[in-house]
Order: structure tokens, then C-alpha cells, then sequence
């Protein structure tokens, strides 16, 4: 089983991505679990959603204690919520930043994972440029599919427009692939920009 | 055909399947995606032959429910917590009428304090009005079911709720095989009323009636739930023939065959329960667990025959019968009248609380060494407890008990546990 | 030539002024078909107001639709005495719920008939004020909210008079009832209290609503058939005394229905969308005194040293609805 945490404030389409990444799973033909950890909708509010991924059913319901991934899409969480709680140091982490993990202030708290399993990703810009609205969840999204490996682009890429039809998918299935793109090219390399 | 899609859209796609003709809603988290699901339905022509009302209240819903049941339409409502319990009046009138009405609850924890996170304290405070009351463990049982409860209300003339966790599975994404048209029309009939507002053959329905006859009425209604007790598996059977899965039935047995310690539990709960108990037998327990699907009628027997050869029983239970204990272990200690064995309560999940693995596991470990209590609070904080003991004992006006201890446990952002 | 208008009352309320109408005009009770669908044997009070109000308003409302009514009933007076378990003194397909949900049921029979294809059977929802302006006024407004295609009918006998005589919304200012007992510095209801549902109703801007009263049938029979043929949300608000729970003899029901008529306390009157559409104008203004006197509820009003402050309110109110409502002739 694959466990994905993704964390970010109320309005970001933290709910969504999770239900898009559950979407992608299914469409490879595997089992997917996402579900949210809040209740009443509040914008700018800490919230997380889970995403569990396996080959047979899944059938437990309990929080995602110990994530495999970790996608942040709003950096300022960093050192308001443990981000980082129960995330093994194999576990891959995707942040939403232009900025690299030092200037964060999490480069020393970063040092035990892979490098090649971190990266962070401009996400919100790539949104901006390509769907016109600074929501970064698709983007991030590709960026999980390029450093887990966990999923097929293609897949994530259905599951986007199977969320967002028409132009609104196109675009956000482009920012995606930005993304994506960005994403692998940077592995390796622990500062990684947009 | 194979669908990934939220819980409460699951829910609603079988039941628009089922050929609903009276839909009355009133919104409260988290039934809202259930009903916005089917109104969108009726308003773009996809679900047709179908009134979808929007009242004021859910005691309006219910009523109007009670209504068009009773003048043959086959009606259907959802709602949770404090809406049941604002109907309550309704519920147990339709249910004292002998209305066929199948209503969804989105299990939630009732107030005060408010909290809109699941427990089964809404279903439990309704469970003696007369209601068949199913639980679904998954979200696909949840659509399944709710196939099942229609054919069963109209069967029996009774109404029926189907019960499926908040958020945990209305608001989950979960692979869910929506059946055909043509499949559920096979396993679902057309109402045919057993009693109608027909002004061909006019009757009265609902009069007063007293010591003389009241008794008969009331037991007419717990023999309707005797009869549902052999109808349940012989429908969820008849499921299985025509939709090829194992949904509803009465009880279900997970790997209690030469189990020492049987958990008890309903609902979502039993999937986190059964990967504990893998866990827990690969490290050498002998441990199961029975998930019970019809809490009323209370399969006394069925329950009987898969707990009386265990050495001990856990009954995991989300409600709490405050000032007695637990509410599921007094149907399961009734089962086991007479026969000796070691019966635990714990308290679970209550407001929301999460039901981890590692605490389960926790559990059945304390459960094996004898070393629980006769009722248990499963991840209590006692500490938190304590400190508000305290206050009170410090202070004639200690201030309201629930803002002392969201301030004592400094609610800020989002908590991983 | 000259000629003087001569104004012609009360024709087809008496027995000798129905033979001067066309049959067309005559009232419903006086066919020898009508359908007497709440019919004898029922357990009310001698002097019934409800009963009488309720058959007539029944079997007009069968007559205009063809015998296609059904009706569903609040819990109260009405619904005890017609359904004396285990008979039925309805001859019409009518259901019970509870207290306070006859209009969302009625609005739920009205949908299933409607889905069914059956939108020529009528719905008519009844209830006494205490189950239509207190603990039924939210489904009510629901109802009137959604325009569904219901007619709501309130029994007003301004109190809850099933239950023992407690105050409703609907008790007048001063009334004794068992809940505002008059004792103390002020007895009976308290003034500046109380709901008048009939201006609530046309708030609503619902396509239908009518005062009436058990003074004058006839006038209630054309009302109800009138709105019998409107669709949408309807209401009709009937004064109904009550022997019981007014102190007032049981012969004398009609007698001091048509006293508070023509006192001004209660106006008749018919409105559309919000708007008054008629009123029924008070050709022979009668003080209040004269309606209050003859009933036990208002007897502290009374006696030795009647309480000239309290009655000279009650005229302010009816001089109000007078002034208000146009009704002066």
C-alpha cells in the first residue's frame, strides 16, 4: 500500500487533488482510498487529505499516520503544523515553493531523506501561467508523478480532466506536465525551481 | 460498471437506480452530497418520474415522506444527527404507520458539544422507534443497501434506515460497481401499498387508539422486525444471485473460526478492525471479529452462534449510553444469555476521534492478557480529563466544560492524531 | 322615476332565502347529493363550531373538484372526535400524522399524485390554530413558501381546546383560558401577543386567502370552492366557537361566530398574492361588549365593576380592523 498526505489551506483543492490522485489510481487499475480529515469548509484553514493506493482492496479507514508522500501545496503550514509527522526517511516529499528548501528553513530537516525523493515545485506559478488561478494542486500533482514513480503521467493527466472538463482541464493537464517535466529533470539535484 | 467516486455519490446513483418518486431534503453535514447528488439528477432530466422537494426542516422532510408514502409514491429522504433527532416525532410515526419510507443517515455525533464528525449516536438515539436499521461497511454495501432496504421496506411495510459513517465513507473516494437499470429493476418491484389515500376506496389512516387495541398495533410492528430477521439474508442472498456480491445480510464473521477474542463492531470501523486483526494473527493471536450489518432487528441468535465459543468478547462500539455504558454490548451480552465468557466494552471513535491500527492493536493485546475493564474509552486523554475535574473542584464557575478543554488542548490548524 | 337601492342580506342562509337563488348559487348542504363526507356519528361537543365548519368546508370543497379530495389532519379536536377508534366518521381517503405536520404531509400527498399523473385529486390540509399558528407554523410557511398545491384550512377556535382550553397564538387579548387564567392584575391573555396568520398567509403572496366564518356557511362553502379551483398554496383561516372553551351556550355557536363578525374582531375578507381582493363590509356595527358577554372566557370583564379599560381596548382592536380592512359600510 501506497499512502499519500497531502496538506494546505481550505480553497486550495487539497480535497481535490486527493480525489484526482484516487481517480489516476483506479483508471491503472488498482484500488484507491482519498479522503479528507476536516469537515466544515473554511477558507485559509490548515486541512489534509489522504490518498491510499494498492493492488487489492483497502479496508481500513484510520487517518494516514505514516505517509510514503508527503505533497505540501502551501509552505507556510511549514512551521505552524508537524508537516512532517510519521513521514519514514525513504518518503518523498513535494512542496509547493519557488524557493528552495534552505530558504524555506527546512534544508537541515530535509537532510535525511533521498535527495532524488524531494523536490519542490513552483506550483502556484505554474497554475498562474497556464490556468490563469494560483491553485496548485494539479501541478503538484505531476510533480508527485515524476518523483514517486507511483504513477503514470497519462493517468494523472485523465484524472485531471476527468475533474476539470474542457479548457479549465486542458490547462490545468498542462501545468501538470510543466510540472512533471520540471520535476524529473530536477532529480538529483535537492534545489529545484520552477 | 466499475466507478471511482465520492461515498455520498455511490449512495446517490442506487438510489435514482431504485426509481424513487418522492425525494424531500433538508441539508445538514454530512448528508448534503447524498441529496444535492439526486436533486441535480431530477433537474437535468437523468432521474425522471421523480418530485424532489426542498423543505424548511427535517421534520418537514420526514413528514412530507410520510405523505407521499402513504399515497403510494415510493419516497426517500437522508439526513443525520440533529435532523433525526428533529424529526423524532416523525420517526417513529411513519414508523408506527407502517410507511414504507428508506431514509440514509450520515452517521454524526450529536451535540452538545456540537461536532459534525461521526459516531452512531444519531442512529442509536432512534433505535427503538420501530425502524429496520442496516450499517454499511463500505461504501459499495452503502449503495447496496440502500437497493436492498427499498425492496425490504415495501415487503414488510416497514421503514427502513441505512446507515453509512460521515465522512469517513460519505465524503471518501472509493471504487464502487454501480449496478444497471435493468439489474435493480429485476430485484426491485414497483411499490405496491399495503394501505393508500385512494379516492376510489377511501380509508382513514392514523387514528387514535387506546388501551384497547394500542398493545396489538405495537406488537404487529416488532413482529414486522421478527420476520425481517429471516427476510434479511434471504434478500441479501437473492443480492448476491442477481448482483454477484456479498452485501447486507445480518451478521458477517472475519476469521472467528477458532478465534480466543471476538471484536464486535458496526460500520466503517470493521475494515480498520479486520487489517488489525491480520496483523494481530500474524503475530500469533487467535482473534476475529464479527460485524454486525442489521442492528434492528437484533440478530440475537446469529450473534449468539458466532460469539459462544470464544474465551472473550470486545464489543467496539461509537456510541455511549452516558450513565450505563455501551449500547451494541447490551444487544450482544442478550445474545449471550447464559453462556459464560468474558465481555468487554470500549467506547470508540466518539466526535470523530480516530480509530488507529496501532491502538486496536494496543487493544487486542490488553484484550488477550485479561487486562481490560468491563468498559473501556478507547484513546481517552485522561490527562485532559483530570485538569477538568479539576478546575470544577478549583472553582464554582469553572466556565463551559468544552471551551475549557479546546483551550487546555490549544486547537490550532490540523492535528495528524 | 326615482328609485331608492335596496340591498338584499342573508339570501341562501336561511331555508326560505335558498329558494330565491338559482340552483347554481344554492349552498352545497342544501343538495341532496352532497357527500356529507364527515359524517354523523362523530364524537364532537354539542354546538360543535369546528364540526359544523368543517363538513361544510369538506363537502364544498368535494362538490367543486368532482368528489376528488383527500384531506390530512393535525392532531386536535377535528381529529379526535371524527376518528373515535374504531370508527371513522370520514367518507373521504384522510390521514393523521401528527401535531405539527399536516401541511408538509399534505404537501407530500400532493407530490405523489402529482408524480403519479393524478394532479385532479385536491389536497386539503386541516388544522385548529394551536396546530397552525404555533407548533405547525413552520411546515406551514414551508408549504405557503413552496407554493405547492395544497389548501390549508384553520379551525380557529383560539385555543388549545383539545388538550383543556391553553392559550394558543391565535387567543384573544383578555381571553381566559387555562393557561392565562384571569387572575391577578391582569387576567386572561396578555395584550400586544399573538399571530394573525391570515396577514402571515398573504405575506407569503400565495395565489389564495379568505377569512370566513361559521356565521355565515354560505359564504365559507363559496370560498372554499373558490379556491378549490386555484392551484398553488391556499388558506382559508374559519372562526369556530367553541361551547367548551368559550363559556358560551352550544346553541348559540352561530349566533356569536356572526357577533364577532360584526363587532369587527373578526374581519372577512378575501386576498390574492398579497393583496385584499373583497371584504365583507359590516352593514350593522355591533360593540364588542355585545360579542364578549355572552361567553364565560370573558366573564372577569364583567359584573359588579366591569373593567371599562380592558373593553375599551378590545373595541380599539376591532375599531382597528375596521378602519384597517375598509370595512365600514
Amino acid at each position: 500500500m501506497f499512502q499519500v498526505r497531502i496538506h494546505g489551506r481550505g480553497g486550495q483543492g487539497v480535497v481535490t487533488a486527493a480525489e484526482m490522485l484516487s481517480i489516476a489510481a483506479f483508471d491503472e487499475g488498482r484500488y484507491a482510498q482519498a479522503f479528507p480529515s476536516f469537515g466544515s469548509e473554511r477558507m485559509g484553514a490548515p486541512v489534509m487529505a489522504f490518498c491510499r493506493i494498492d493492488a487489492k482492496e483497502i479496508r481500513t479507514r484510520e487517518p494516514v499516520m505514516q505517509p510514503d508522500a508527503l505533497i505540501i501545496q502551501d509552505p507556510t503550514l511549514l512551521h505552524q503544523v508537524d508537516l512532517f509527522s510519521g513521514l519514514p526517511s525513504s518518503g518523498y516529499i513535494i512542496i509547493n515553493s519557488s524557493r528552495s528548501f534552505d530558504e524555506l528553513g527546512i534544508g537541515e530537516l530535509l537532510g535525511k531523506f533521498a535527495a532524488d525523493h524531494l523536490c519542490a515545485v513552483a506550483a502556484s506559478e505554474l497554475a498562474m501561467k497556464f490556468v490563469g488561478r494560483p491553485l496548485p494542486n494539479a501541478a503538484l500533482l505531476g510533480g508527485f508523478a515524476a518523483i514517486s514513480g507511483q504513477l503514470r503521467f497519462d493517468s494523472v493527466a485523465k484524472a485531471i480532466s476527468q475533474k476539470f472538463p474542457g479548457k479549465v482541464g486542458a490547462a490545468n493537464v498542462a501545468a501538470a506536465r510543466a510540472a512533471y517535466e520540471l520535476a524529473l529533470s530536477s532529480i538529483g539535484s535537492p534545489v529545484a525551481h520552477a | 460498471m466499475l466507478k471511482q467516486m465520492e461515498g455520498s455519490l455511490a449512495v446517490a446513483q442506487a438510489v435514482a437506480l431504485c426509481r424513487p418518486e418522492v425525494i424531500c431534503a433538508y441539508p445538514i453535514t454530512p448528508q448534503t452530497h447524498i441529496v444535492e447528488g439526486l436533486g441535480e439528477m431530477v433537474k437535468d432530466g437523468e432521474l425522471t418520474n421523480c418530485e424532489f422537494i426542498n423543505v424548511e426542516s427535517e421534520f418537514a422532510a420526514l413528514s412530507v415522506a410520510i405523505g407521499a408514502s402513504a399515497a403510494g409514491a415510493r419516497s426517500y429522504t437522508a439526513t443525520a444527527s440533529q435532523g433525526i433527532l428533529f424529526m423524532a416525532e416523525a420517526v417513529y410515526n411513519a414508523a408506527g404507520l407502517g410507511l414504507p419510507i428508506v431514509m440514509t443517515i450520515g452517521n454524526r455525533a450529536i451535540g452538545a458539544p456540537i461536532n459534525i464528525w461521526n459516531d452512531h449516536s444519531d442512529s442509536m438515539a432512534l433505535r427503538d422507534a420501530g425502524w429496520i436499521q442496516l450499517f454499511a461497511e463500505t461504501n459499495q454495501e452503502a449503495a447496496d443497501l440502500h437497493i436492498q432496504a427499498f425492496r425490504l421496506a415495501e415487503e414488510l411495510s416497514c421503514p427502513v434506515m441505512v446507515c453509512v459513517d460521515g465522512f469517513i465513507l460519505t465524503h471518501a473516494y472509493d471504487r464502487v460497481d454501480i449496478p444497471d437499470q435493468a439489474q435493480v429493476d429485476a430485484y426491485l418491484p414497483p411499490f405496491e401499498p399495503v394501505q393508500v389515500l385512494d379516492c376510489k376506496d377511501p380509508v382513514s389512516i392514523g387514528a387514535m387508539v387506546g388501551p384497547e387495541a394500542f398493545f396489538e398495533v405495537r406488537y404487529l410492528q416488532h413482529h414486522k422486525q421478527d420476520r425481517a430477521l429471516d427476510r434479511i439474508p434471504q434478500l441479501a442472498a437473492e443480492f448476491k444471485a442477481q448482483f454477484g456480491r456479498d452485501s447486507g445480510g445480518l451478521i458477517r464473521s472475519y476469521r472467528c473460526d477458532d478465534a480466543e477474542t471476538i471484536v464486535v463492531a458496526l460500520g466503517s470501523l470493521v475494515g480498520t478492525v479486520k487489517d488489525a486483526v491480520d496483523e494481530a494473527r500474524a503475530a500469533g493471536s487467535q482473534i476475529g471479529v464479527v460485524s454486525i450489518c442489521s442492528f434492528r432487528p437484533f440478530p440475537l441468535k446469529q450473534v449468539r452462534a458466532a460469539l459462544q465459543s470464544a474465551k472473550r468478547v470486545v464489543v467496539l462500539e461509537k456510541c455511549l449510553a452516558v450513565g450505563i455504558g455501551g449500547i451494541v454490548s447490551d444487544g450482544v451480552r442478550k445474545s449471550l444469555s447464559g453462556i459464560q465468557l468474558k465481555g468487554y466494552t470500549v467506547i470508540a471513535g466518539l466526535g470523530g476521534r480516530p480509530i488507529t491500527k496501532r491502538s486496536l492493536l494496543d487493544l487486542f493485546a490488553s484484550a488477550a492478557r485479561d487486562e481490560l475493564q468491563e468498559l473501556n474509552f478507547l484513546d481517552l486523554n485522561w490527562d485532559v480529563v483530570h485538569r477538568e475535574l479539576e478546575r470544577g473542584r478549583q472553582q464554582r464557575r469553572a466556565g463551559p466544560t468544552a471551551e475549557n478543554i479546546l483551550r487546555d488542548v490549544g486547537v490550532t490548524g490540523a492535528r495528524v492524531a | 322615476m326615482a328609485f331608492q337601492p335596496v340591498k338584499f342580506y342573508q339570501t341562501g342562509t336561511f331555508t326560505v332565502g335558498n329558494r330565491l337563488l338559482a340552483d347554481s348559487e344554492r349552498t352545497v348542504q342544501a343538495n341532496m347529493r352532497r357527500t356529507n363526507s364527515l359524517n354523523s356519528g362523530h364524537r364532537a361537543c354539542q354546538g360543535c363550531g369546528e364540526a359544523l365548519g368543517a363538513r361544510y368546508a369538506i363537502d364544498a370543497a368535494m362538490q367543486a373538484t368532482g368528489n376528488q379530495v383527500m384531506a390530512v389532519n393535525a392532531t386536535g379536536c377535528l381529529e379526535v372526535f371524527s376518528t373515535p377508534y374504531p370508527e371513522t366518521s370520514w367518507q373521504i381517503p384522510w390521514m393523521h400524522s401528527l401535531f405539527g405536520n399536516a401541511a408538509a404531509v399534505a404537501s407530500g400527498v400532493a407530490a405523489a399524485l402529482r408524480v403519479k399523473g393524478r394532479s385532479s385529486v385536491k389536497v386539503i390540509a386541516q388544522g385548529g390554530d394551536g396546530g397552525t399558528t404555533d407548533i405547525g407554523f413552520g411546515c406551514l410557511s414551508g408549504m405557503f413558501e413552496r407554493n405547492d398545491d395544497v389548501l390549508y384550512i384553520c379551525y380557529d377556535n383560539e385555543a388549545y381546546m383539545n388538550t383543556g382550553v391553553q392559550r394558543s397564538s391565535a387567543t384573544p387579548p383578555a381571553a381566559r383560558t387555562a393557561t392565562t387564567m384571569a387572575v391577578g392584575p391582569h387576567p386572561g391573555n396578555v395584550f400586544g401577543t399573538g399571530k394573525n396568520l391570515p396577514l402571515i398567509a398573504m405575506a407569503h403572496h400565495i395565489p389564495y386567502v379568505a377569512t370566513a366564518s361559521v356565521a355565515n356557511l354560505h359564504d365559507l362553502e363559496v370560498k372554499v370552492m373558490r379556491a378549490m379551483g386555484i392551484e398553488g398554496a391556499r388558506y382559508i383561516h374559519i372562526h369556530v366557537p367553541c361551547p367548551l372553551g368559550w363559556g358560551s351556550a352550544p346553541a348559540d355557536t352561530i349566533k356569536i361566530a356572526r357577533l364577532a363578525v360584526e363587532s369587527g374582531l373578526f374581519p372577512l375578507f378575501e386576498a390574492e398574492r398579497g393583496e385584499i381582493t373583497d371584504r365583507h363590509k359590516l352593514r350593522r356595527r355591533v360593540p364588542v361588549e355585545e360579542y364578549l358577554k355572552p361567553q364565560r372566557r370573558f366573564a372577569h370583564l364583567f359584573g359588579a365593576r366591569p373593567d371599562v379599560n380592558t373593553i375599551a381596548s378590545i373595541q380599539a382592536i376591532a375599531d382597528r380592523n375596521v378602519r384597517t380592512l375598509g370595512l365600514a359600510d
